[in-house]
């Protein structure tokens, strides 16, 4: 049950696009057709299930405060390394999916292929396990919470291009065309999804 | 020297940044409820920018092509946790209320893009240059938005009233909305507006224009 709250919030309440703004260069760049959208989308749902469990791993066993004690080291304290290295693990997952993808799901390598290289400059991925150490999950909150908040991103960016895709027969004001009729679509949006705050199983 | 000034200079309006090149918006927004968190913000992206983009032309001629990614990444997640570390220590209640988004200076495509589009060809002292101006562009927006949503969200600046509240005995009645995330969407698009119309040349042209309505021809 706790499990499950965990989940709801991170897809729809604290939706790391629409809420934190995390990933907003591809979500606005990425977001005129709804395949490409779709795409992308499950490129971060991969990556970031991936990423924050194993950055808990990381965090947990060698970084965090007296992590080291398995080790014969209780006293050291390394999370000051903690950005270079989650930032290297992301680097470095993305990376072997990309190898393994090519290798053994050759039909999904192509359809992900573009994206994968994009993932790892996402804010997303890092903001996800940013927000794991900065709350203190467990490693099984932080499987449901990286599902979750890779799942709420998804969805975000497919609905994203889905108005954009009706957009663009609209007839905006010149300047305001493209660029600027994204970002007060993704504000409508964000004030849509603030409808979901307060929601509770 | 105008050629730095150039540099300087040009990100600020002609090419910024955020509104042109699309980048940076991920972190900038969610810090600009309040001005003491833009400016942290601003500086620290600024210096970031600045420092990486010296210490990758400086080897810019030593790093092999296909590794180049890890190592900008890596210089620029060091220079991040200088800072990182740096606000705990001198600005522990800012550092709080910026959480996780000092860490997100990693990620942010500013500081990626000049390193890769601008730093990875330029001699040192014309990148760092480069790295400032583009600080600058950012901070531009940054600030502008920060200055927006505080004055007319609460009514202060750097959290000294200027507009009394109705709260506090004034007269202002603090527009809520402009304290919430969306509203910092609703103030960029609008910026974006108004840049592109002093600029008609950063105009986007719409893919489907409408067609003005036929002429009827005395049915």
């Amino acid at each position: 049950m706790e499990l499950l709250n965990l989940f709801i919030t991170a897809v729809f309440i604290e939706n790391l696009a629409l809420s934190f703004f995390l990933g907003m260069c591809t979500f606005l760049a990425i977001s005129k057709k709804i395949e490409t959208a779709i795409g992308l989308g499950i490129a971060v749902v991969v990556v970031q299930s991936l990423t924050v469990p194993l950055n808990n791993l990381i965090n947990h066993y060698l970084l965090a405060e007296g992590a080291l004690a398995w080790a014969g080291l209780p006293d050291v304290d390394l999370s000051f390394l903690g950005f270079l290295s989650f930032i290297g693990l992301i680097a470095a997952a993305v990376q072997v999916l990309e190898m393994f993808l090519d290798r053994y799901v050759p039909a999904l390598y192509n359809a992900l292929g573009i994206f994968l290289p994009l993932i790892t400059v996402n804010c997303a991925i890092l903001g996800g396990t940013l927000f794991m150490v900065e709350r203190d999950y467990t490693f099984a909150e932080s499987v449901v919470y990286g599902v979750g908040s890779g799942l709420g991103w998804a969805l975000a960016i497919v609905l994203m291009a889905a108005v954009r895709e009706k957009l663009k027969y609209a007839d905006i004001p010149a300047g305001l065309q493209g660029l600027g009729s994204a970002f007060m679509t993704a504000g409508l949006m964000a004030l849509g999804f603030m409808a979901f705050s307060g929601l509770k199983l | 020297m105008s050629e730095i000034k150039k540099t300087l200079t040009q990100p600020i309006v002609a090419n910024n940044p955020i509104i042109l090149q699309v980048l940076g918006i991920c972190s900038a927004l969610a810090v600009t409820s309040k001005l003491s968190t833009a400016l942290t913000m601003a500086i620290a992206l600024t210096l970031v920018t600045a420092f990486s983009n010296l210490f990758i032309s400086l080897i810019r001629e030593h790093i092999p092509g296909s590794i180049r990614i890890i190592i900008q990444m890596t210089i620029i997640s060091t220079l991040v946790i200088v800072v990182d570390q740096f606000l705990k220590a001198f600005a522990f209640e800012i550092s709080r209320e910026l959480s996780v988004f000092v860490g997100l200076i990693i990620t942010n495509c500013i500081v990626m893009g000049r390193a890769e589009a601008y730093a990875m060809s330029h001699p040192p002292v014309a990148s760092f240059w480069d790295g400032i101006g583009n600080g600058l562009g950012y901070s531009a927006i940054l600030l502008t938005v920060g200055f927006v949503r505080e004055l007319l969200g609460s009514g202060t600046l750097f959290g000294y009233p200027v507009l009394l509240t109705v709260n506090d005995g004034g007269w202002y009645v603090p527009n809520g909305l402009l304290l919430l995330p969306p509203s910092a969407f609703f103030l960029i698009g609008l910026i974006i507006w108004a840049v592109r119309t002093g600029q008609p040349k950063q105009r986007e042209t719409a893919e489907f224009r409408v067609r003005p309505a036929p002429q009827s021809e005395g049915v």
